[in-house]
């Protein structure tokens, strides 16, 4: 009889647990460690690390990079890459701020609406170039960044600076939630989603294929909720919870559902396994490629919105400096593979939270820019070594 | 026997640039049989396959299904048809799981968009107690996982989930021990006992006269006979896949 996966006891599932850390299979727990270990080393250095208003500062600044790392993660688990993300990002601002300036400005919604169709409509162009004449990916999108960097100089002209009046899209990275309404949003949302995960626990307990232990169920449960609460309470200390975190959340959510929970996502790690193996199952690997690039454009433009809210404007240094690696840097970090078909959504999250707390507090420490990108540097290269050598620990004990 | 084959390929070519891997073969398969395909290697066997399985199209011929001319695009319509085929090169995505590998392409669906793992566990579950396939840990592991053999169980058990009508194996016991192939040629058998049409390609001859009725050779491309199982023996099949009459001399053949 094939284990299906009834019911493990606690002592069991925590064995099943031990056994795949000593493999090699770390999940998520190195790059917790190296956020405690960064938290502690700038809590030592510069006592405003710790704090709420800091706290906050850190969802603001990542939350660019993260909705565009969402698009990345995507991408790399087809086994591809785009670099054109930082100025499609760009792009998208652009059009959307030029779209709502006095006095013919459009409505916000139909400015952003257009602005993220037109950044969608991008990724299918590129995309269809990649698959219809078997491009390699790294070129045409390197074409891309080249082509969307100069149309953002042409759009802004010289020097020149697009200020954004429109109070909802300047809302988006600079509104923060009432304290109640903090508490309602965010607890309510974390109990929501913790009964979810109970029930379609309990669906599957019912047919008989449950795997993780009742408790375990119900601690992770309660570990949510948990989390929410203390998120919400040291926000409301500071201006409260911001709503491009609440925006973030719900990113992460749906795009981690359309992975790991529909046909879509399925194929998309299919291909990026062996994408031989999907065409042979009649996936239509070209749709979903071009999908695919079509969905890391949105994101990038998602993220050019959320970043020029936040500056309440755009210039001609939109998509530049650091913003492509930085967001590439994130999903790699977080865990995804560059050679596909392995990740997770969450990966974005978690990158981004590593590259953010680094320069955020070397940013309270006042050091320069080059010892930001060395520091950054050094954190990637540390991210991928301890994947390389888990991957190692996983193939000599036959898992992998 | 009279009846008319499931599938008749009749005249098929198939070449990759300068290399004439198929030259107009003619090839049957009949419900309720298992029919042998052997040859050398790179007799055209796998190619043969991989045109039904419309991988790539054939250069030209025609090929009937069910009696009717059919044109085979791409692997959907393949399997639209009834045609499931367990490759050689297994073509399993090693990153997914078992159940994740065994309904690529073909996922349950539960409300809108969203996957019914619940189902699709159980059904592999079942699929894989059905065909004795006790040796997988669970069907939650990634395929890159397991062995050799499981990862051909698995493509066996993918092949056969379907209600299908023809089940082309090649090579399904190249890789297996001595009781998990034991366990496909039972399986073979009763997938023709149950009134599918089997197509069975190896190298292993007392593999082929164990479970086939009917035993089509190849040779450098081309058609040499047709035996019936029970009518012919080893040495003559040998004799045909190493020496067999080719009916069109080689480098006469128009292409070039
Ligand atoms: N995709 C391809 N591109 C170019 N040549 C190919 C391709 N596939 C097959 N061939 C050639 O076609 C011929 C027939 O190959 P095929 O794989 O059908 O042989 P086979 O009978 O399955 O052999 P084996 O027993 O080794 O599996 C060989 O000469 C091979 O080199
Ligand atoms: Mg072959």
């Amino acid at each position: 009889m094939v284990l299906g996966g009834k019911s493990l006891s606690l002592a069991g599932y925590f064995r099943e647990y031990g056994k795949r850390i000593r493999a090699g299979d770390l999940g998520a727990l190195p790059i917790i460690l190296g956020l405690l270990v960064i938290a502690t080393i700038f809590q030592t250095l510069n006592q405003n690390y710790l704090t709420p208003r800091n706290f906050v500062n850190l969802i603001l600044q990542m939350a660019g990079i993260t909705t565009i790392a969402i698009g990345v993660v995507y991408v790399l688990l087809l086994g591809e890459i785009d670099l054109s993300i930082s100025y499609v990002s760009a792009v998208a601002a652009v059009f959307m701020t030029m779209r709502l300036r006095p006095p013919d400005g459009w409505p916000w919604f139909v400015a952003l609406i257009a602005a993220l169709i037109f950044a969608a409509a991008i990724g299918f162009v590129q995309g269809l170039i990649i698959t219809r004449f078997k491009l390699p990916s790294f070129v045409v999108t390197l074409a891309g960044f080249l082509i969307w960097n100069g149309v953002v100089l042409i759009l802004i002209g010289n020097g020149g600076t697009v200020i954004i009046q429109d109070p909802v899209i300047i809302g988006i990275a600079n509104y923060f939630l009432p304290a109640l309404w903090g508490w309602i949003v965010v607890v309510g949302g974390a109990i929501l989603f913790a009964a979810n995960r109970v029930m379609s626990w309990n669906t599957r307990r019912r047919r008989g294929i449950a795997s993780t232990p009742a408790l375990v169920v119900a601690l992770q449960g309660l570990a949510i909720i948990l989390a929410a609460v203390v998120v919400v309470s040291i926000a409301n200390q500071d201006r409260g919870v911001p709503f491009v975190g609440i925006l973030l959340l719900i990113l992460l959510v749906g795009f981690t559902f359309l992975a790991e929970r529909t046909p879509f996502g399925r194929y998309v790690y299919a291909i990026g396994g062996n994408a031989e193996a999907a065409r042979r199952a009649g996936i239509q690997v070209q749709r979903i490629r071009v999908l695919v690039f079509m969905i890391s454009s949105f994101m990038a433009g998602m993220g050019g919105v959320i970043l020029a809210s936040r500056l309440r404007s755009v210039d001609t240094a939109a998509g530049g400096g650091s913003l492509m690696l930085n967001s590439i840097a994130a999903a790699v970090i977080g865990g995804t593979s560059l050679f596909g078909g392995s990740g997770r959504v969450i990966s974005a999250f978690l990158g981004a939270l590593v590259i953010a707390s680094v320069e955020n507090g070397m940013g309270l420490l006042g050091l320069s820019a080059g010892v930001k990108f060395v520091v950054t540097g050094l954190v990637l290269l540390l991210a991928v070594l301890v994947d390389a050598i888990s991957r190692r620990g996983r193939a000599r004990s036959g898992v992998a | 026997m009279a009846q008319e084959p499931l599938l008749q390929l009749k005249g098929v070519s198939k070449s990759f640039g300068a290399v004439q891997a198929l030259y107009r073969v003619d090839f049957a398969a009949y419900r309720g049989e298992v029919m042998a395909l052997v040859g050398d290697n790179g007799a055209g066997k796998s190619t043969l396959i991989k045109g039904v399985a419309g991988i790539y199209p054939f250069d030209e011929g025609e090929v009937y299904f069910d009696g009717q001319p059919v044109q085979i695009h791409n692997p959907r319509e393949a399997s639209a048809l009834g045609i499931e085929v367990v490759y050689q090169d297994l073509a399993l995505a090693d990153n997914l799981d078992v159940v994740a590998n065994m309904f690529l392409g073909r996922e349950m669906i539960q409300k809108p968009w969203r996957l019914d793992e619940a189902a699709m566990e159980r059904k592999a579950l079942e699929t894989l107690d059905s065909l004795a396939v006790t040796t997988i840990r669970s069907v939650r592991q990634p395929v890159a996982e397991l062995s050799g053999g499981q990862r051909q169980s698995i493509a066996v058990a993918k092949a056969v989930m379907w209600n299908s009508k023809l089940v082309i194996l090649d090579e399904p016991t190249a890789a297996l021990g001595v009781a998990q192939t034991r366990q496909v040629l039972d399986l073979v058998r009763r997938l023709a006992d149950n009134g599918l049409a089997v197509v069975l390609i190896s190298h292993n001859l007392h593999d082929i006269f164990e479970v086939a009725d009917r035993i089509t050779v190849l040779r450098l491309g081309q058609n040499v006979k047709e035996f019936i199982a029970a009518d012919t023996t080893h040495e003559e099949v040998v004799h045909a896949i190493t020496a067999g009459a080719l009916r069109h001399v080689p480098g006469m053949v128009k292409n070039g």
